[in-house]
């Protein structure tokens, strides 16, 4: 077992882990925090993405060891006093999911493009959100919310 | 799934990360950024005894300019490298190689040093450094050496790296001025190049005078299409000029053949996409 100090949504958690625990395990089994989900688990689909120290990760890519020390943000901790994120509402308002199961990951990884570029073209989002596949082929909705995000930051 | 079990070392020097190397022997993986490692550990392809975690050594993360060469440190980020001024500046190449690598999540956590230290044959970054003659500095127990790109490529997976050694920067000599361009192909997005080239050359006057131009996934390892660099220098950056320089790309390459290609497929988009590449890389 080690032992590590990690942020996770704003709050502060001392644990003892295996050293082979990734860290989507850890937020998932340990936290509770299931809004995080593990979609492919061979580090391709972006289901797990979480933000670590403010960068996109794959959570599935990652051991919850190399998290000591460090900042997670899951989609869990993106809502403010109850109210949503401004992509959260975006993928709400263009209805940008079907099934719904890549929309975490997604969210993050819109979030971390509009952070790299708040103003993104059609092909920079279709580029910025490749490492995120969405089974049900739903894209076109998707790049919408980021489009109507990146508006609504302006 | 989850990796097998293993005991975990996080050392916060080279020195430690060393003595922790030579006292684990060959039951030690060192891991980087962990995105290719990670995936190998969870399909359990590989269940070494001991990892030990480059992560805290800080003195292995960052980019200097070391006046005729750009060093990169190993445990670089992709992402930092992507976002460098200086390597945009001075090594063009490596800045668009290693924006085609993987996916933002993948560029994040994975490192410069671990992508080239674990030597995928269709990894992005080997060619570019083989065609730019890089320099990898690696430390021992007995100090550090320094090793060529076309040295330290030696088979699949296999760099002159030994057990009881770590990779610990990557000097990249200055190509400042040089047009540069990394030809992707692949049949979707987030895929290992089927074929890849990466090209850099000096363009005076309308005519290449000097060019660099490196193959990927085209053998067992990185490989440098000399025939075509020679045949490109004097020649005006046109379609027809460089059409001619480029058919002979394929020549002695040993492809791999397999559901995304066969080899002489391979050695026909090795000519296409050097021709593209040695077009884009001269503003043409």
């Amino acid at each position: 077992m080690t032992k590590i100090e990690v942020t996770v949504d704003g709050a502060k958690y001392a644990d003892d882990v295996e050293p082979r625990m990734l860290l989507v395990h850890y937020l998932r089994e340990r936290l509770g925090k299931t809004g995080t989900v593990v979609g492919c688990d061979t580090s391709n689909c972006g289901a797990c993405t979480v933000h670590v120290d403010g960068r996109s990760v794959k959570s599935c890519n990652m051991l919850a060891v190399q998290a000591d020390g460090h900042e997670v943000t899951t989609v869990e901790g993106l809502a403010q006093d109850g109210e949503l994120h401004p992509v959260q509402k975006a993928f709400h308002e263009c209805h940008a999911l079907q099934c719904g199961y890549c929309t975490p990951g997604m969210i993050m990884q819109s979030i971390d493009l509009l952070n790299d570029n708040p103003n993104p073209s059609e092909e920079e989002i279709r580029t910025g959100l490749e490492g995120n596949l969405c089974r049900c082929t739903g894209y076109h909705n998707i790049v919408k919310a980021v489009q109507t995000a990146a508006g609504g930051a302006q | 799934m989850i990796p097998a079990k293993f005991d975990y070392v996080a050392p916060t020097s080279v020195e430690e990360a060393l003595s922790a190397l030579a006292d684990a022997g060959d039951d030690a993986k060192v891991i980087a950024g962990g995105q290719s490692l990670l995936p190998v550990l969870r399909m359990r392809l590989n269940a070494p005894e001991v990892i030990i975690d480059l992560g805290r050594i800080d003195a292995l993360r960052g980019i200097r300019d070391d006046g005729d060469a750009i060093v990169i440190g190993a445990m670089t980020t992709h992402a930092d490298v992507q976002a460098d001024p200086l390597v945009r500046e001075h090594a063009t190449l490596i800045t668009k190689a290693v924006t085609e690598v993987a996916d933002p999540q993948i560029r994040h956590r994975g490192t410069f040093g671990g992508a080239l230290a674990h030597a995928d044959p269709a990894g992005d970054l080997g060619a570019p450094a083989l065609a730019l003659d890089a320099e990898f500095v690696i430390a021992g127990s007995g100090g550090t050496r320094t090793v060529a790109a076309s040295d330290f490529f030696v088979d699949l997976f296999t760099t002159a790296i030994e057990d009881d050694e770590l990779l610990t920067e990557v000097r990249i000599p200055k190509k400042t001025g040089w047009g540069a361009h990394y030809e992707k192909f692949v049949r979707v997005a987030h895929q290992w190049p089927i074929v890849a080239i990466g090209a850099a050359v000096k363009v005076d006057g309308g005519t290449i005078s000097e060019a660099r131009v490196g193959l990927t996934n085209m053998g067992s390892t990185p490989l440098r299409a000399t025939s075509v660099e020679q045949a490109l220098v004097g020649q005006p950056a046109t379609d027809e000029a460089v059409r001619a320089a480029a058919a002979s790309a394929g020549e002695g390459t040993n492809p791999p053949s397999d559901l995304n290609g066969d080899a002489d497929y391979r050695r026909h988009l090795a000519t296409v996409l050097t021709r593209r590449a040695v077009l884009a890389a001269a503003g043409g």
